[in-house]
C-alpha cells in the first residue's frame, strides 16, 4: 500500500467519514470533520502506522488542512 | 513623570503616530531600522511603566532576566538532552512568577503580590510557548536579541495579542514588499479606525453610560430580576467592544511596524456553537490553551492509554483547559465556575455534534435551525459573562 492510500485509510478513520476519499481539498476543520481531539488521534496513527514522528509545534492547522496537504506534509516527511 | 495606560490616552496616539513614522518610511523603501525601532520600543515601555508606575517596571527587568535565562538555560540544555522532567521543572519555573501574582491576592485579603505588572499573563505565555516548542525541536536555536524583541514587541505587551515565536522571527527578519507593505498600512488605518469605533464609542455607551446606572437598578431590586437581565448584555457587549476595540489598536500597530499580529476576534456573536466560539473569541489566548494545554495533555493521555475512552479523554482535557483558564483569569470563585462552566458547555456540545454525526439527514438543518443555534450560543456565552462579571459575587454575597 502507497503512503497515498494509507494516509487516506488513517484520516478515512480518524474522521469517520468517507468525504476524505471523495474529496482531496476538503477542509477538514472548516468541515468539523477533525477538531483537536482528531488531530491528536490522526498524529498518534500516522506515528504509529507510518514511524513519522511530529511533534505539536509543527501540527499547523492551514498545512494539514486537506486529504492533499497532509498526503503531502507526509510524503515530505518519510 | 507620567505613565501611560498603552492605548487609553489621546496623546499616546499621537505620541506613535509620530514616533512611528521613520519606522514606516523606512519600510516603504525597503529598510528596516532596527536600532531605531529597538529604541521607540524602549521608550514606548519606558511611558508605560515608569513614573508613578516605575516599581511595576523594575518587575518587569526583573521578570524578564528571569524567563530569558529560563528560556536560554533549556535551550541549551535542550540541544544535548530532553529529559521529560527537565522541561516539566523549566515550565514550572517559568509560570512560577505569574503563579505568584495570581494566587497571592486570593491568600492575602485581596492584596496584589509585590513582583506583579501590567502584562505578565502575556510575557509567561510567550515564554512557555517558547520552552514548549523548544521541546519539540521546532525552536532550535536561542537568539537573545530576538527572544528580548519577541517578549517586549511593545504594542501587544500589555494584553496581547499572544503571537508565536516562530511566526514573529519571520516577519521581523523579513521587509515586507511595498505593495504589501501598502496594504497592511491601510489594513492598520483601518483597524484603528475601527478600535476608536469599539473602545471609545460603544464601549463607551455600553461600559460607562449604560453599565452604571443598571448596575444600581439590579443591585437596588436585589436577586433575581430584569436588570440583572439586562446588566448581562450589557455587560457582555461592553466586554467584547472593549477588549476587541483595544486588540485591534495593538494588531493595528503592529502591522504599521511590519509584523502581522494575529487577530484576537472574529464576530464572536454569530458563532452557531460553543466550540465555534472559541474559535472566534479572544483567539490567541484560546490558541494558546489549545495548542500548549489541551492538545499536549490529551496526547499525552492517549499515547500512554492513560483512560480507554476518547470521548473520557477528551473531557479531561476540556475541564483542564478550562479550569486552568479560570484559574489564570484569577482565584476567585466567579473565574473559577466561568471555566467550569465553559467546559460543561463545550462537553454538551460534543455531545450534540457526535449525535447530529450520527444521525445526519434526520436532523434538521436550514436558515431557521442556524438562526436558533446562534441565539442559543449567544445567550450562554453572555451567562457565562455574567459569571465572570464577578456581579454576582456583589449582588448575593457582599
Amino acid at each position: 500500500m502507497n503512503t497515498k492510500d494509507k494516509v487516506l485509510e488513517i484520516l478515512e478513520n480518524t474522521t469517520d467519514s468517507a468525504e476524505v476519499r471523495n474529496n482531496l481539498d476538503i477542509n477538514i476543520f472548516d468541515e468539523g470533520l477533525l477538531d483537536s481531539m482528531g488531530s491528536i488521534q490522526l498524529i498518534l496513527e500516522l506515528q504509529n502506522e507510518l514511524g513519522i514522528d511530529i511533534p505539536i509545534s509543527e501540527f499547523e492547522r492551514s498545512e494539514w488542512a486537506t486529504p492533499n496537504l497532509i498526503i503531502a506534509k507526509v510524503e515530505s516527511m518519510i | 513623570m507620567v505613565s501611560f495606560q498603552p492605548y487609553v490616552n489621546p496623546i499616546y496616539f499621537l505620541y506613535l503616530i509620530a514616533f512611528l513614522i521613520p519606522i514606516i518610511i523606512g519600510i516603504l523603501n525597503g529598510k528596516r531600522f532596527r536600532v531605531y525601532e529597538t529604541i521607540i520600543s524602549l521608550l514606548f515601555i519606558c511611558l508605560i511603566f515608569g513614573g508613578p508606575k516605575l516599581h511595576e517596571g523594575f518587575n518587569l527587568i526583573l521578570y524578564i532576566i528571569f524567563e530569558v535565562l529560563m528560556i536560554g538555560l533549556y535551550m541549551r540544555y535542550r540541544s544535548k538532552h530532553n529529559q521529560t522532567w527537565v522541561f516539566v521543572v523549566a515550565v514550572l519555573l517559568a509560570i512560577s512568577p505569574l503563579s505568584i501574582v495570581k494566587i497571592t491576592p486570593a491568600i492575602n485579603n485581596g492584596i496584589p503580590s509585590i513582583i506583579g505588572f501590567l502584562g505578565i499573563s502575556y510575557l509567561t505565555f510567550k515564554a512557555v510557548q517558547m520552552i514548549m516548542e523548544s521541546r519539540d525541536g521546532s525552536i532550535k536555536k536561542f537568539d537573545l536579541m530576538l527572544t528580548l524583541q519577541f517578549l517586549l514587541f511593545f504594542p501587544t505587551i500589555s494584553s496581547g495579542p499572544i503571537d508565536r515565536y516562530r511566526r514573529f522571527v519571520k516577519d521581523y527578519q523579513n521587509v515586507p514588499s511595498q505593495e504589501k507593505y501598502l496594504e497592511m498600512l491601510q489594513k492598520g488605518i483601518f483597524y484603528i479606525f475601527q478600535g476608536f469605533l469599539y473602545k471609545f464609542l460603544l464601549a463607551y455607551l455600553f461600559g460607562t453610560v449604560l453599565l452604571p446606572p443598571i448596575a444600581h437598578a439590579a443591585l437596588q431590586h436585589g436577586g433575581m430580576s430584569w436588570a440583572l437581565v439586562g446588566y448581562m448584555y450589557t455587560y457582555s457587549m461592553d466586554l467584547f467592544f472593549d477588549f476587541a476595540g483595544y486588540s485591534l489598536f495593538a494588531v493595528g500597530i503592529s502591522y504599521f511596524m511590519g509584523i502581522e499580529t494575529p487577530m484576537n476576534f472574529n464576530k464572536p456573536f454569530i458563532s452557531h456553537n460553543i466550540k465555534d466560539f472559541w474559535n472566534r473569541w479572544h483567539m490567541t489566548l484560546s490558541f494558546w490553551f489549545r495548542d500548549y494545554v489541551y492538545m499536549r495533555l490529551v496526547f499525552f493521555m492517549m499515547k500512554h492509554k492513560l483512560i480507554k475512552s476518547r470521548i473520557t479523554t477528551a473531557i479531561v482535557g476540556y475541564f483542564a483547559l478550562f479550569l486552568l483558564m479560570g484559574f489564570w483569569h484569577g482565584v476567585t470563585w466567579y473565574y473559577i465556575a466561568y471555566g467550569l462552566f465553559h467546559a460543561i458547555a463545550i462537553v454538551i456540545n460534543d455531545t450534540w455534534l457526535r449525535f447530529k454525526k450520527k444521525h445526519k439527514g434526520s436532523i434538521p438543518s436550514n436558515k431557521l435551525t442556524e438562526i436558533f443555534a446562534i441565539f442559543i450560543t449567544f445567550n450562554v456565552v453572555c451567562l457565562s459573562f455574567l459569571i465572570f462579571s464577578g456581579f454576582l459575587d456583589k449582588l448575593f454575597f457582599s
